[in-house]
């Protein structure tokens, strides 16, 4: 046998399309949007050059911590039907791959966004990095049901980046825009956790449909839709909301409250007579709800811009 | 001995090579990109105090 054949023979090589997988496309898309919401409601410009580099930073450095947790979570990915088609438990790409990429392009984008915007939203972008591949992936998933709650905040930096990517500083503004991520985050996974058999218990990841039941989870996803709705309100005390975020927000956090509160008096047996058709509903509404949040801010922002009303 | 025969394995190693390509030719345009802006726009506040130093 020659070398050739042991080649032609290995059919799991990987094509580009497997490492670009390795970066989760999908996550990243959610980032980049935020991201870029973030950028433009920040009260001053910037170049657009160094804003779409800046959002493209945000991205790839979103994408680096997810090849860090395929890395990181490759055996658990492997005996979950949801996550085995991944690069590395399909044997397409190796670890030591996804790590090196992970760790290059973690370093290569917070030095990139440091040269192109400041220190302040290089070091945001680090700490995001750390934040979603240390200490949630490596610490806190396995370890607590509240996983999620604490994970979350990893996804709701990007709009704080790309706030920082313009003004270099943090403020209620753009704290307010993390919160409203990192409070939605959990009813969102939660919601979906009641409908998705994601077999965690079997991966021995503790999502709290699994360790406290899911009328646990039913409480705990309208207290935190209660919370939501408190930080959505908190945001009319910004320069940043208009008539567009009064109306998204009324309208939307009535619709998520009452969504939440017939989930708590909804029970299992009620549930699966209907194949969870008003969870799989809150959750396609949670869809709904950050991407309208962020729009309505971005249209106020456009519509101040244009001498149309002003910040209440 | 050349290789007459493409196998599927040899399209992926091309999407692989070609990628990299891609990715690194927008590299290199965004650099450029990036010092062209860099030296030409300047900060407006930053500016007032290079013009009195």
């Amino acid at each position: 046998m020659t070398d050739a054949t042991i080649i032609l023979d290995d059919s799991r090589e990987a094509g580009f399309g497997d490492y670009f997988a390795l970066l989760k496309p999908r996550v990243m898309s959610l980032v980049v949007f935020t991201a870029f919401a973030g950028l433009i409601v920040a009260p001053i410009g910037i170049h657009p050059f160094l804003g779409f580099f800046a959002i493209l930073c945000i991205a790839i450095g979103g994408g680096a911590s997810g090849a860090l947790n395929m890395w990181y979570d490759s055996d658990i990915d492997v005996v979950m039907k949801r996550t085995k088609s991944r690069p590395i438990p399909a044997g397409k790409v190796t670890r030591e791959e996804a790590l090196g990429i992970g760790l290059t392009l973690s370093v290569f984008a917070v030095i990139m966004l440091y040269l192109a915007t400041n220190w302040v939203a290089a070091a945001l972008l680090a700490f995001t990095i750390f934040f979603y591949a240390v200490v949630y992936t490596m610490w806190l998933k396995r370890a607590t049901p509240q996983n999620i709650v604490i994970g979350g905040a990893s996804g709701a930096f990007p709009p704080m980046i790309g706030w920082a990517a313009v003004t270099g500083d943090i403020t209620l503004s753009s704290v307010l825009m993390f919160m409203l991520i990192f409070m939605w985050t959990p009813p969102h996974f939660w919601s979906l956790a009641l409908f998705m058999n994601a077999d965690y218990d079997k991966a021995k990841v503790p999502m709290l449909t699994v360790t406290h039941g899911k009328r646990s989870t039913r409480n705990h996803i309208l207290a935190y839709t209660i919370l939501l709705a408190g930080f959505a309100a908190a945001m009319f005390a910004t320069p940043l909301a208009g008539w567009t975020y009064l109306v998204v927000a009324v309208v939307m956090n009535l619709l998520f409250v009452k969504g939440a509160i017939v989930l708590w008096r909804r029970d299992e047996e009620q549930a699966e007579a209907d194949g969870y058709k008003a969870e799989r509903a809150f959750f396609k509404l949670s869809l709904a709800y950050t991407f309208l949040h962020f729009l309505a801010l971005m249209a106020d922002k456009a519509l101040f811009a244009a001498g149309f009303g002003g910040p209440f | 001995m050349a290789i007459t025969k493409l196998h599927e394995v040899h399209e992926r190693r091309r999407s692989r090579n070609v990628g990299l390509g891609v990715v690194l030719g927008i590299f290199v345009v965004l650099m450029i990109g990036l010092t062209v802006v860099k030296v030409t726009v300047l900060d407006p506040s930053r500016m007032t105090q290079e013009v009195s130093q």
